[in-house]
């Protein structure tokens, strides 16, 4: 098993959402992770999808995800030509004897506190999944009341975009009218 | 600008817009306001008696015609009696469109009297489906819908409209083009997978052309035979591809599968190249997948790309329409045999004609005197002859009807080969018979598959669709009941219908005629023939007749289910010899 990153451009239309999750499951994929967005495009959303599976599920996956009526366009991230990022927002227990210690973890993971109070500090931290799993290592033992993390976003580098075919609309010839 | 109307209006101007001829359903409080200017329309109504024989109706009626399907039914339990037609048009890639109502835009959500999700329920089972709830996008989405159907791989399409958007004033503006960025089906296909194709098919000795379904879908079948008869390649048909090649055809070596002739099994199980044209290599053909043809290469034509590569490895996928498919080959290999390349196959078709000829299809009359379903079956077929369609359920009734039926024609077998409904038959022979009133339609039915659907009769007797019912009547789910025997040390557990002497509930005939049809019965094979020469004299009321058949029989050959194709049998404990210096 390997994991692959999908970006998926779909109609950004209500549903979506439920027939991606649905096909997932009643195919027997696993999703590692799930991120929807906007695009540059108002009619035009983003799905960065996790899945860890082999290569040959990969392709029925694809396949599969290409047949609903409403998913524009799959490409596959290679992790060598993209950047992926998750956030992560952590609320450690932190007292006046602790909080430095905590803050140096902060400062060394370039994260941020993004709120304060007597006992406890909530930090956010961004990047990919190995660098949050090492930022709640570090902070396990000063006590973690909460965490929450979003699924992972990436992007291509470079200058090209993936939206660039495709999203002109396709227009095909409605059937004639049979009323005369 | 444009004259306001309701979206009720719009819906069924929509509806005729796009082509629908005939709707199968039943009104109820959400979808009440369509039904009004329905009335007016020229959309001919049939008032069916459940909403399932809507869908199965509108799954027959385009089955036989080739056009799409259309079918409607109110919120709630009305939709969802759709699930089982729509999850069966999704297997068998039927052009369909439902069309539900759905409570007002401002109930939904909210458990209202008869609110379903049936946008929800339906996703895993249609090609696609809609929820309407501005009644400007109404034919905009029937449009689509009916594009979607009819389209690529053929499928149902829901379209659920909210009973506030067909209340609503709207406008009815016929798209002229449809914005569908997803949706861009690949019928063309791409040339150099057609010339490797044909290397392939020169290069090889024991080629087999495995026509599925999607060869019917497509209307391919005089370019399959050109294509069968240019090469010499021998053919198989499977169960949803029944008719697609004459049956009657020399290169014809019948349907492959659990329940396919041993030269059909054999043929694929033996061969070097698989030629896949529309079929989807399912566990029903294949049987165990790890141990099916395993010297063969893969040629796999399909409209769908999700379905090449599936199950079974592919050496030249071919995305594309069948027909341009066949077509494409067709025209590359007479290049070929221009420049002198032609396939030998002659050891093979040699080979494959004994088989055929050495295990052909037959079955054991029984000693009592009873009456075997096979030979009504086929008595059926021979007498009602080549230009009549026929209908089946599942089960028994079903295999036999595929087997002992000559299929000459496409679109002349209608059944139900994926989902495996019971209950399919008699709605679909409603709704095949709508499509070709002009056409003989058969329903072939088991006693348990009739039982589920029957009181389409009522329908048909009083919307002058005479059907004809043939009913073979073994008293229990006789296929169940064949796997109680072979596999569960014949005990026969919930199996039993009791339609037979000791207790016929029900008694066939006299349901047959309370329904206002005529009910015949026939229990001695003298009598067949007679029968069915007088339920084919009767064309003004649908008839049914009771063949009270010998209640063991079985459907042989077999491939058990899980088991490899080389371990089929011809009959109970009867293995095909084959000698292995023959090829």
């Amino acid at each position: 098993m390997s994991k692959h990153t999908l970006s998926v451009l779909v109609e950004n239309k209500p549903g979506v959402l439920a027939r991606i999750a649905g096909l997932f499951s009643r195919r027997g994929f696993n999703i590692d992770s799930l991120a929807v967005g906007p695009t540059e495009h108002d009619e035009v959303s983003r799905m960065t999808i996790v899945v860890n599976v082999e290569d040959s599920p990969l392709e029925q996956v694809t396949k599969q995800l290409n047949k609903l009526v409403e998913v524009i366009k799959i490409v596959e991230l290679d992790p060598a030509a993209s950047v992926a990022r998750e956030l992560l927002m952590i609320k450690v227990a932190a007292t006046a004897e602790t909080r430095g210690h905590v803050l140096e973890c902060v400062q060394l993971f370039r994260a941020k506190v993004i709120d304060v109070s007597t006992d406890a500090v909530t930090i956010q931290v961004t990047g990919n999944a190995a660098k949050l799993a090492d930022f709640r290592r570090v902070l396990e033992p000063f006590g973690i009341r909460e965490l929450v993390q979003s699924g992972m976003v990436a992007i291509g580098r470079g200058s090209r975009s993936i939206s660039e075919r495709n999203l002109r609309p396709v227009a095909v010839p409605a059937p004639p009218a049979a009323v005369g | 600008m444009s004259e306001q109307i309701t979206g009720a209006q719009s819906l069924i101007k929509s509806l005729e817009a796009a082509g629908a001829e005939n709707i199968f359903g039943i009104p109820g409080g959400a979808i009440l306001p369509a039904y009004d200017p329905l009335m007016d329309s020229k959309i001919r109504h049939i008032l069916v008696r459940h909403e399932q024989g809507a869908g199965h109706a509108a799954q027959g009626y385009a089955a036989a015609t080739g056009k799409v399907g259309v079918c409607m039914a109110t919120s709630g339990p009305g939709a969802t009696n759709l699930v089982t037609p729509l999850a069966d048009a999704h297997m068998d890639s039927v052009p369909m469109v439902a069309v539900t109502g759905q409570v007002p835009a401002g109930a939904i959500g909210t458990d209202a009297f008869q609110e379903a999700d049936i946008r929800g329920i339906t996703m895993p089972i249609t090609k696609h489906n809609f929820l309407v709830t501005n009644p400007a996008d109404i034919p905009r989405t029937v449009a689509e819908a009916f594009y979607i159907a009819s389209t690529g791989r053929p499928g149902p399409v829901l379209v659920d409209v909210a009973k506030s958007a067909l209340q609503a004033m709207t406008t009815f503006d016929w798209p002229t083009e449809l914005n569908l960025p997803g949706y861009r089906p690949v019928t063309r296909p791409h040339a150099k997978q057609i010339r490797e194709a044909a290397r392939l098919i020169l290069e090889s000795r024991r080629p087999v052309l495995y026509v599925g379904g999607g060869t019917i879908r497509a209307a391919a079948s005089r370019e399959l035979r050109v294509l069968a008869e240019a090469t010499g390649i021998p053919v198989v048909t499977t169960l949803m591809a029944r008719g697609a090649f004459p049956d009657s055809h020399p290169q014809h070596l019948g349907m492959p599968g659990m329940h396919g002739t041993v030269a059909a099994v054999a043929g694929l199980q033996r061969s070097d190249l698989i030629i896949s044209l529309g079929a989807r290599f399912d566990d029903r053909v294949t049987g165990n997948l790890d141990s099916f043809a395993p010297g063969a290469k893969v040629i796999h034509a399909d409209i769908d790309p999700a379905e090449i590569g599936k199950n079974r490895f592919t050496d030249v996928p071919i995305v594309g329409d069948c027909r341009e498919v066949i077509s494409d080959l067709v025209v590359a290999l007479q290049a070929e045999a221009d420049a002198g390349n032609r396939g030998d196959y002659e050891a093979w078709v040699e080979f494959l004609s004994g088989v055929k000829k050495k295990y052909a299809l037959g079955y054991e009359t029984p000693g009592d005197g009873s009456l075997s379903p096979q030979y009504v079956i086929e008595r059926l077929g021979a007498i009602s002859g080549p230009d009549t369609i026929f209908t089946s359920g599942v089960g028994q009734h079903q295999m036999w009807a595929a087997q002992f039926i000559g299929y000459e024609h496409p679109n002349k077998w209608i059944n139900s080969g994926g989902l495996g409904t019971m209950g399919f038959s008699v709605p679909a022979a409603m709704g095949a018979k709508v499509g070709c009133p002009d056409q003989t339609v058969w329903s072939i039915d088991g006693d348990g598959c009739f039982q589920m659907t029957n009181q389409e009769l009522a329908t048909c007797a009083i919307n002058d669709i005479p059907i004809k019912v043939a009913i073979i009547n073994n008293e229990s789910l006789g296929m169940v009941r064949q796997w109680q025997t072979l596999f569960y040390n014949e005990r026969y557990s919930n199996t039993d219908l009791h339609t037979g002497p000791e207790r016929r509930i029900p008694d066939f005939v006299k349901l047959a005629e309370a329904y206002g049809c005529v009910g015949l019965a026939c229990e001695s094979p003298e009598d067949v023939d007679t029968t069915i020469n007088k339920a084919m004299e009767i064309n003004d009321v649908p008839v049914v007749v009771d063949f009270r058949v010998h209640r063991d029989a079985m459907v042989w050959p077999m491939v058990a289910a899980g088991t490899s194709n080389d371990d089929i049998k011809y009959a109970r404990d009867l293995a095909p010899q084959f000698e292995e210096d023959e090829l």
